[in-house]
């Protein structure tokens, strides 16, 4: 019961902060937002750990794949005692740390690689699933070709001698301004009445299976 | 095997390699095709263009290396247009692989400009937290952030001790990848405080924002490298969004001819289905 | 010694001439006079002190927390009738009349405002100078302000109207399902394909990959995704099939151990219940799914189960998810990643559906009456709309800036 009575009075509390801006009411609930924060940067020690428990224990028992679990570990103490010890405390991004120069060769690119991948699967996504196969897959086909090509320089050179409005670039801001944001309005407002449906759910406690006690 | 059949069973691999080709031809060399500054990129270019000179600005750099070919190149422009306006900037990052691509934009145009780390610009670098972090930066920048990026108290720059809130700023200019982004700057920020704001983003999210952009809570947006593109050919120095354009016409032109080939293939088989039928 | 005739010609040819020079000489003065004015204004104006500015009006600034007092006064006279001779204007307070006064600001002569920040409950008086090239006018002072936390913000009545109804339809509707009234809640195909597709693990021979988001627990998406992956992990348990959740946050891992330990017990097979089943991975995003790519690919899931919230990897997972033969089951709100997930797997929640999902799932009374009140909050939202179009159409603005407040 405790934590269901907790989860509704600072569920409740964070609302009641939104409509009123007294101090009486303003301070706690900034205290929990700055405690939101503190908890959310602690949480990084428990996961860490579970990390070095999960993969060191497949590791040492040579279970399957164990040597990436080596170059997880490996990697990860790494870039731990490198940021810790050897990159001059709160000025480990400048330049010349060790730390920088692992962000600069090895993260950076990392992230990059990772991303552009996108581009990859787009293609091969376009190619394979995106298929015509009733009227509303036909007007998204259209849709799609006409923002895709009129969102780049070449859509405005190929129609650049047509009447303004049906240039491609023209057409494809009226799409994105107009029926686009009519249907993700749409989608966004009934999201967002599940989100405060689900959030007084777990407020007054009636979703609560994240508290259950064990049976 | 009919040629269709093939094409359709076709190892995804020589599509990969194709749209590799497409993109690094161009870059290497440039087909300079022209470009249109679209409605929201100039909308974005008008409300820093009207931000007075002198005044502050608050600048939240929410990406990661992952979007840097097209974030960097608006966050930079962005921090052109305004140094060149004299305007001061107070910048922070609520992603933490943000903090060294926006601090390094900052240096190198503030370098160039002439401008003064604590007088003309300040980073105040990365917080975890999220959403938590916004509105309380809107109470209070100096509460959220006592040190800067490198660790020193705030209330030795000039610049921090002039604004401590988004009352004390003209415009707060918010480049984001996802999340957090302008989406929740919008709702914890901008409604609360009053805030004028404009935002650029990636492709994906850009069209979230649109419904904000037409309610006048965000003033103007660049969407992706285009974007960027139609920003850097506004304030007059092309930079790396507009030599990407050139790939990025190449890429999606052939997406345009994949999508139109699978349907023919999708096509011809079922009528041949239904003649066999 | 000239003659007469002479003299008159003279007289003649000087006479046009004087009377130039007597044009001149009047005209003069009005030439050189507004230079001289002008001239005079400027000697004037840099010695002059120009006049105070009119009356100062300071007010509390409403629904803030006390920590601001609006300041305005009307400029000084001589601001238009001599430009120039006001420079800036310099705004003070003390804590009464008499002083002692601190300088607040100081702004450019255009500027006929200032908010200045305090506390709650101080009293402040202000004052006002114009300054100008030939020194500071005499201020004019105000009456003293209290500044004073509000205990409402009124600019979000509508707010508040708003959520007062919502919840009260969930309450309404909640409590009508608790008597035992049926609610009717439609099909969801994606919903219903899950136990289909963790059967189709089974018959393989191979474990149910289920990714609940790359945000934190703060995010409601998480949470509702959690909340399903306790009816997951009960029907897993209940076929013997394992289950890999990997998450990439500490707090969700902890969470999603819990949801996935209760689904065993519930299942009666608490002893089958492995807790390296659930792993954080990392905070990276693209690192995650790297991961998550390298569990695809190594370990060969043949479900793939992706709720929660998701950005730019969605797409990743799911052609990666595709290449291996898995079936595909996806839920997101995220609208910019919707498209992603609905060409590339074989089912998707849209938007809501996947926080039906947890009451569809569960049909507890009290998690379908929420969601009915949800329904009829949308067709009240959906009514406010056409209204809305309708006045700002006929030119009655009232009814939308009354919803325009924040």
């Amino acid at each position: 019961m405790i934590p269901v009575v907790l989860t509704a009075i600072v569920g409740l509390l964070v609302i009641v902060s939104f409509f009123v801006p007294h101090g009486a009411i303003a301070e706690p609930a900034q205290i929990l937002q700055d405690w939101a924060i503190i908890i959310v940067a602690s949480g990084y020690v428990l996961g860490a750990a579970n990390v070095y428990k999960v993969n060191g224990e497949a590791a040492v028992k040579m279970q399957k794949d164990w040597l990436y679990k080596y170059v997880l570990l490996g990697s990860m103490t790494a870039m731990i005692v490198v940021g810790f010890f050897f990159s001059g405390g709160t000025e480990f991004l400048n330049e010349g740390s060790p730390f920088k120069w692992a962000y600069d060769y090895l993260y950076v690119p990392m992230q990059a690689t990772m991303f552009s991948l996108l581009a990859f699967f787009i293609a091969s996504a376009a190619f394979r699933a995106f298929r015509i196969r009733t009227v509303d897959a036909a007007l998204l086909a259209i849709a799609a070709l006409i923002v895709m090509v009129g969102r780049v320089p070449i859509g405005k050179l190929l129609t650049d001698s047509l009447p303004e409005v049906i240039q491609l670039p023209t057409m494809a801001n009226w799409l994105l301004e107009w029926p686009q944001n009519a249907a993700k309005r749409g989608i966004a407002i009934g999201a967002g009445l599940g989100v405060m449906a689900t959030g007084l759910r777990i407020i007054l406690g009636i979703e609560r299976s994240h508290m259950r006690e064990e049976a | 095997m009919a040629f269709g059949d093939r094409l359709e069973k076709l190892d995804r691999r020589w599509i990969f390699l194709v749209v590799a080709l497409l993109v690094l031809i161009p870059l290497l060399w440039p087909l300079q095709l022209p470009l249109a500054v679209s409605g929201p990129a100039k909308r974005y270019y008008d409300a820093i263009e009207a931000v007075p000179e002198g005044s502050i600005v608050v600048l939240a750099g929410d990406y990661d290396p992952a979007s840097a070919p097209e974030l960097v190149p608006m966050t930079r422009s962005s921090v052109t247009h305004l140094f060149r306006k004299n305007v001061r900037i107070i910048a922070l990052q609520l992603w933490e692989g943000g903090p060294p691509l926006v601090d390094a934009i900052l240096h190198e145009v503030g370098d160039e400009m002439g401008k003064v780390y604590g007088v003309d610009y300040v980073n105040l670098g990365y917080k975890s937290g999220r959403e938590a972090v916004m509105p309380s930066f809107g109470n209070s920048f100096s509460r959220t952030f006592p040190n800067d990026y490198g660790g020193k108290p705030v209330s030795s720059f000039p610049l921090m001790r002039q604004a401590d809130n988004f009352g004390a700023t003209a415009l707060f200019v918010n480049i984001s990848a996802g999340y957090p982004g302008t989406k929740e700057w919008v709702q914890q920020v901008q409604g609360r405080f009053q805030v004028r704001m404009v935002s650029g983003s990636t492709p994906v999210q850009a069209p979230e924002i649109y419904p904000y952009l037409q309610a006048g809570q965000v003033l103007g947006l660049l969407g992706g490298m285009a974007g960027a593109a139609e920003y850097e050919k506004s304030i007059g120095v092309p930079g790396p969004a507009t030599k990407g354009m050139d790939a990025q016409s190449s890429a999606h032109l052939f997406v345009v001819f994949l999508i139109l080939l699978g349907n023919a293939i999708y096509f011809s088989r079922r009528r041949a289905q239904q003649g066999r039928a | 010694m000239t003659s007469r005739a002479t003299r008159v010609r003279m007289t003649r040819r000087r006479f046009p001439l004087a009377f130039l020079a007597l044009g001149f000489a009047l005209l003069v003065p009005f030439l050189v006079a507004p230079i001289a004015c002008a001239q005079d204004s400027i000697a004037v104006a840099a010695t002059v002190v120009p006049a105070p500015v009119g009356a100062v009006t300071v007010m509390d600034a409403p629904n803030d927390r006390g920590q601001e007092v609006n300041v305005t006064w009307t400029a000084s006279p001589d601001d238009a009738a001599r430009p120039g001779s006001v420079t800036a204007y310099f705004v003070e307070r003390a804590p009464g009349p008499d002083g002692p006064w601190t300088r607040v600001d100081s702004v450019a002569a255009t500027t006929l405002a200032e908010t200045d920040a305090t506390e709650d409950g101080q009293t402040w008086t202000y004052r006002v100078t114009a300054l100008g090239p030939g020194g500071a006018a005499t201020p004019t002072v105000s009456s003293p302000v209290t500044a004073r936390a509000s205990w409402f913000n009124t600019e979000r009545v509508s707010v508040l109207l708003a959520m007062l109804l919502f919840f009260g339809l969930v309450v309404f509707f909640t409590s009508s399902a608790q008597s035992g009234k049926q609610l009717f809640v439609r099909r969801i195909p994606g919903i219903d394909a899950i136990e289909e597709a963790i059967g189709r693990a089974t018959e393989m021979g191979r474990s149910v990959l289920y990714v609940p988001g790359i945000n934190d627990i703060d995010d409601i998406q998480t949470m509702a995704s959690l909340n399903i992956l306790e009816s997951v992990a009960k029907v897993t348990a209940r076929y013997e099939t394992p289950i890999v959740v990997p998450t990439n946050y500490p707090v969700v891992m902890t969470l999603a151990q819990e949801m996935v330990k209760n689904g065993y017990i519930a299942a009666g097979r608490a002893d089958g219940y492995d807790p390296n089943s659930v792993r954080y991975v990392t905070t990276e995003q693209f690192a995650y799914v790297a991961a998550i790519a390298g569990i695809m690919l190594r370990d060969k899931p043949a479900a793939n189960i992706y709720l929660g919230s998701f950005y730019a990897e969605s797409l990743l997972l799911a052609e990666t998810g595709f290449s291996t033969g898995a079936i595909q089951i996806a839920g997101t709100a995220q609208v910019a990643q919707l498209p992603f997930f609905v060409v590339a797997c074989d089912y998707t929640l849209i938007g809501e559906e996947l926080y039906a999902a947890g009451a569809y799932l569960s049909r507890e009374p009290r998690l379908l009456g929420s969601l009915k009140g949800s329904d009829y909050m949308k067709v009240a939202l959906i009514a406010a709309m056409v209204i809305g179009c309708v006045l700002e159409t006929v030119g009655i603005t009232s009814f939308k800036q009354f919803f325009a407040s924040q």
